[in-house]
């Protein structure tokens, strides 16, 4: 994949907080991915867009191991997150501390079945945080910049599942965002929601860009579109084409992205 | 690359529908164009009464085309090339009604000069100019239609001749009415004619540039650069 040179000469300080190099996963036999190699800039958005079935879900689990809950998945490849230059995929290293740096949001906002406050301290609980009151600072500092303090501060021991789905999705970004993640993953975060509750979302989005890296997966070509610095188009396993947002839907570089992109697939 | 293929059926349909509409419009205008500089040379009233009061139908085209571009980009949110293709409708059928603009005012000093007897013509040539504005206009479109960048290319680069043309024009008609000032009102109203003729070869330029934009992705307007 060549450089996005146009995008790197407007931002000098672009720097990897990724690198995926040669990236193949297998679900036992079957090679869900073929040979993915790209950066993931960090502080920007990164949209994988591409037909159901092409593997962008699956390449965004490798990012925090979630494939390792199902035997006979398989992995090759690296993914190298930095500053530390470590490869998330190599044996040796913990899931759950890989799960710690970087978290997840899913389809469907899954609160616990617990109250709000305990949905956001469960990942410090996890990772033995034992303080009340440090839980408490961060749970509220969660809440904040997941922009859903104002709304659930006076009934934080409330189940969740009181929460509309909108506000249920940014629980679940509050919870991510409480173990201090480094890349925050999001497989269609709002193709539950309304219109009004996507909105939020994807300001959120933008407001946490500032300091998270972020990898999203959406079927929306207008969401990828508005909220991502750089786009990869996926078909069949394969990264077809990876770069700039603001160029890729105006102007992409294979007929493949094109024919995805204005609806002529299929 | 043409509109076919969609998913949707009916976004192929409404494409179609908008690209055979902007070369009819296309069509009509040129023949506005033309027949006003027939009815220049002639002197037929009726036709020049006609050119004008047909130019309502190339505006009302344009505001039917710039309607239902809006209504792709509301239902369709296009992408890419389609997006390409719906931004440069909207120029080009703007460069078309002025384009339509410049047959009606042609059509309107034909008259005047025709209503005065055509008395003190000076004899400056303007066929040349006409029939080049003429043909980059067709060029233009038929560019368009086939989405071909080598001949929009050279229709850009027309442009130049019809500017030295002007230019030669004007230089022409100064010395007539330096020599018979008789002859300034209706040398003036021919300045106007051929300002238009000009302006005409401009707007082609213009849409011949919205077809490179449709099919590089480059938008080469206000360069110098035609590297294709």
């Amino acid at each position: 994949m060549s450089a996005p040179e146009t995008f790197m000469e407007q931002r000098t300080a672009l720097a990897a907080k990724a690198e995926v190099r040669q990236l193949d996963f297998y679900y036992g036999d079957f090679r869900a991915l073929k040979s993915i190699s790209m950066p993931v800039y960090e502080r920007h958005v990164t949209a994988l867009i591409g037909p159901s079935g092409c593997g962008k879900s699956t390449f965004l689990r490798c990012f925090n191991r979630m494939h390792d809950l199902y035997p006979g998945n398989r992995y090759s490849g690296e993914i190298v997150l930095q500053p530390d230059n470590a490869d998330l995929l190599a044996r040796g290293v913990d899931p759950i501390e890989v799960r710690m740096r970087v978290g997840m949001v899913f389809q469907k906002p899954n609160p616990f079945p617990k109250s709000v406050f305990e949905n956001v301290a469960y990942g410090l609980r996890v990772r033995g945080e034992g303080s009340r009151r440090r839980i408490e600072e961060k749970v509220e500092q969660a809440l904040n910049d997941a922009a859903l303090w104002d709304e659930v501060k006076d009934r934080l021991h409330q189940p969740a599942y009181n929460l509309s789905g909108g506000q249920q999705q940014r629980l679940c970004i509050a919870r991510a965002l409480a173990t201090d993640p480094e890349l925050l993953l999001f497989d269609e975060p709002t193709s539950a929601l309304d219109p009004i509750a996507t909105s939020s979302i994807e300001e959120l989005i933008h407001d946490l860009k500032q300091r998270i890296t972020i990898l999203i997966v959406t079927h929306n070509m207008q969401q990828a579109a508005r909220v991502s610095d750089f786009t990869a188009y996926m078909y069949l396993g394969e990264l077809i084409e990876y770069g700039v947002t603001d160029e890729l839907f105006i102007k992409p570089a294979k007929k493949q992205t094109e024919d995805y992109i204005t609806g002529r697939f299929g | 690359m043409g509109a076919s293929d969609h998913a949707s059926k009916q976004y192929d349909v409404d494409l179609d529908s908008i690209r055979s509409r902007v070369l009819q419009m296309g069509g009509l205008v040129e023949s506005q164009i033309r027949r006003a500089l027939e009815g220049l040379g002639s002197g037929d009233c009726a036709a020049l009464d006609e050119i004008i009061a047909n130019d309502h139908k190339v505006n009302a085209m344009e505001v039917a085309l710039d309607g239902d571009c809006s209504q792709v980009i509301v239902k369709r949110q296009p992408a890419a090339n389609d997006l390409r293709m719906i931004l440069a409708i909207t120029k080009t059928v703007t460069d078309l009604e002025r384009m339509g603009d410049e047959a009606q005012k042609i059509a309107r000093m034909a008259k005047s000069i025709h209503e005065r007897g055509g008395a003190h013509a000076a004899p400056v040539e303007l066929g040349h100019a006409s029939e080049l504005a003429i043909s980059m206009l067709r060029r233009a479109l038929d560019a368009f239609a086939r989405l071909d960048c080598a001949s929009a290319a050279a229709v850009i680069r027309d442009d130049a001749g019809i500017d030295a043309e002007f230019r030669s024009i004007l230089r022409q008609l100064i010395t007539y009415m330096m020599e018979d000032p008789r002859t300034i009102s209706t040398a003036l109203e021919i300045v106007w004619i051929a300002k238009a003729i000009e302006r005409i070869g401009d707007h082609a330029k213009n849409m011949a540039e919205q077809v490179i934009y449709i099919v590089k992705g480059t938008d080469v307007r206000h360069t110098q650069k035609l590297d294709l």
